[in-house]
């Protein structure tokens, strides 16, 4: 089972309390009538699916509810750091596993 | 290649099972091929041999980065059936299903396709009505599958509780008797015999890095841990790991990877007639013919290429076993492990032609890929050998994620499948 840290709550909890909400730092289109076919697929559908570090989002469902960024490496399924929503994403070279 | 008889079995058993023929010759890469195959898994063995037995393309290599059928061919729970809802499933499944009734005679290798029946277990009502949706569905498109009540469904396989109090109440179930169960790593070494006795070359513990493309965008060939293959034609068939692999050729899929658990449990005398799923608890359920029960699991919740999940999914699916059929609930489990599934939005494949001229890409079929082995491999080999899509795959194709012609599979499962 993960052990995740919660940015909000500051505690490392188990999986169970989490839910996993896909690849994190993907925007919305301001102008969806605008965008292309193609735009819209990639928004919509193409991932990263990146073997290593992972920037993806996670939702603390059965604490405060909130939803938070991670970076987790796909390989050894070790979390590098979690963050709160909105703030920038970490770069790769500052972190390490188990780094929080 | 030695063929199998029972006369050739009888000399063999005369010399002590000692001058049997190696089964498939170990290869070295050469410079150039026709076809290169990344993938030496059911799907892509097969492909290979359909594209020399009904192509006449030989000049054929398939590309392993492990050891064959290692992947996701052999992690398998080894479920076959067709039931699937749209046409355009239906019609591919059942093609598959078509070709397994035939397959060991095919490949004069026996595969031990057992026609046990396939039932799915209906919960609550939202699943009666989703699984008679797919009766009538299946039905219109020549699919076997019919209604049982649960009376029926305990005749069928008696180690079923249908008790009113159980825990997991079973309303009735869905049965697909043509559906059923084969050995899945004879699927594999069936698929690498027959193709390497017409001339393909199967080249193991080479991962292919690359795949190079030339200065007008075409498919040049596989940069390879052996050096670089040139190839006319490449089809990717590499399950969870694709994206990776057709990210080097600056093809980005709708693909995310996620382990799939399954288990084993401690051999047992034969108790289990079938094959029984219950997608709402996501339990599936059937027994070896070296007497395990074999057991399947679903997706953990994140990505991974880990191929080992987490143990919180497989403590819920054994204790929703033991709920369904409490005869098992001191039952040992032997085994556990995970494959890397390659799952599409929409939860059906994508086998076809990509942007990228000569390159050919089968995957996406997230947790439901062995039963379609012969079917996407036969497929696949037509599409490679003649530059378009078979009919049967025609709307399989990478396209409809931009038009929104989605095959939506996982809304009418409502579950993983």
């Amino acid at each position: 089972m993960l052990l995740i840290h919660c940015p909000y709550c500051d505690e490392t909890l188990p999986e169970a309390e989490f839910a996993y909400a896909g690849e994190a730092h993907i925007l919305r289109p301001d102008n969806p009538a605008d965008v292309s076919e193609e735009e819209w697929r990639d928004f919509l559908f193409i991932r990263t699916n990146a073997k290593g570090p992972h920037y993806e989002r996670w939702r603390h469902i059965h604490g405060c509810g909130r939803f938070f960024n991670a970076v987790r490496n796909t390989v050894t399924d070790r979390f590098l750091t979690t963050y709160k929503a909105g703030e920038p994403r970490p770069e790769l070279d500052t972190l390490t596993e188990d780094g929080q | 290649m030695t063929h199998f008889s029972a006369l050739s079995l009888l000399k063999n058993a005369f010399s002590g099972n000692r001058k049997w023929d190696e089964q498939w010759p170990e290869s070295e890469p050469k410079a150039e091929y026709d076809v290169v195959i990344v993938g030496a898994g059911g799907h892509g063995l097969g492909a290979a041999y359909y594209l020399a037995k009904e192509h006449g393309i030989t000049n054929v290599a398939v590309i392993e980065k492990g050891w064959l059928g290692g992947g996701n061919t052999g992690r398998n729970t080894t479920i076959i059936r067709s039931n699937y809802l749209y046409d355009e499933s239906a019609r591919l499944y059942d093609h598959a299903l078509d070709l397994w009734e035939g397959l060991s005679q095919e490949l004069n290798y026996n595969v031990m396709f057992s026609q046990r029946g396939v039932m799915m277990l209906a919960h609550n009502v939202h699943d009666v009505q989703s699984f008679q949706r797919h009766v009538h569905a299946n039905r219109l498109n020549g699919v076997d599958n019919r209604w049982l009540t649960k009376e029926e469904a305990k005749a069928y396989c008696p180690p079923l509780d249908i008790s009113p109090t159980a825990r997991y109440p079973v309303m009735g179930a869905a049965l697909q008797k043509r559906a059923g169960t084969a050995r899945h790593d004879a699927v594999a070494w069936g698929y690498a015999r027959g193709a390497a006795a017409r001339g393909v070359d199967i080249i193991q513990n080479c991962p292919v890095t690359a795949i190079r493309r030339d200065a007008n965008g075409a498919v040049e060939g596989v940069e390879t841990a052996r050096g670089f293959i040139r190839a006319k034609k490449v089809a990717v068939s590499a399950a969870g790991h694709t994206s990776v692999v057709m990210d080097s050729a600056g093809v980005r899929l709708p693909l995310e990877s996620y382990p799939l658990q399954a288990l084993v449990s401690e051999p047992v005398k034969p108790i289990f007639p079938c094959v029984v799923m219950s997608n709402t608890v996501h339990a599936y359920i059937s027994q070896s013919d070296k007497g395990e029960l074999v057991i399947g699991s679903g997706t953990d919740q994140y990505t991974s290429y880990s191929q080992r999940g987490g143990l919180p999914l497989i403590e819920h699916t054994v204790a929703a076993i033991c709920e369904i059929f409490p005869i098992f609930n001191r039952m040992r489990m032997l085994r556990k492990w995970a494959g890397i599934v390659d799952v599409t939005p929409d939860r059906s494949a994508i086998l076809g032609k990509t942007p990228v001229k000569g390159l050919y890409v089968n995957c996406g079929w997230g947790t439901g890929g062995f039963k379609a082995t012969p079917g996407a491999a036969h497929v696949l080999a037509w599409t490679v050998a003649k530059d378009e899509p078979h009919p049967i795959n025609a709307p399989f194709t990478l396209e409809r994620f931009g038009t929104g012609r989605l095959i939506d599979e996982a809304a009418a499962a409502a579950v993983a499948h």
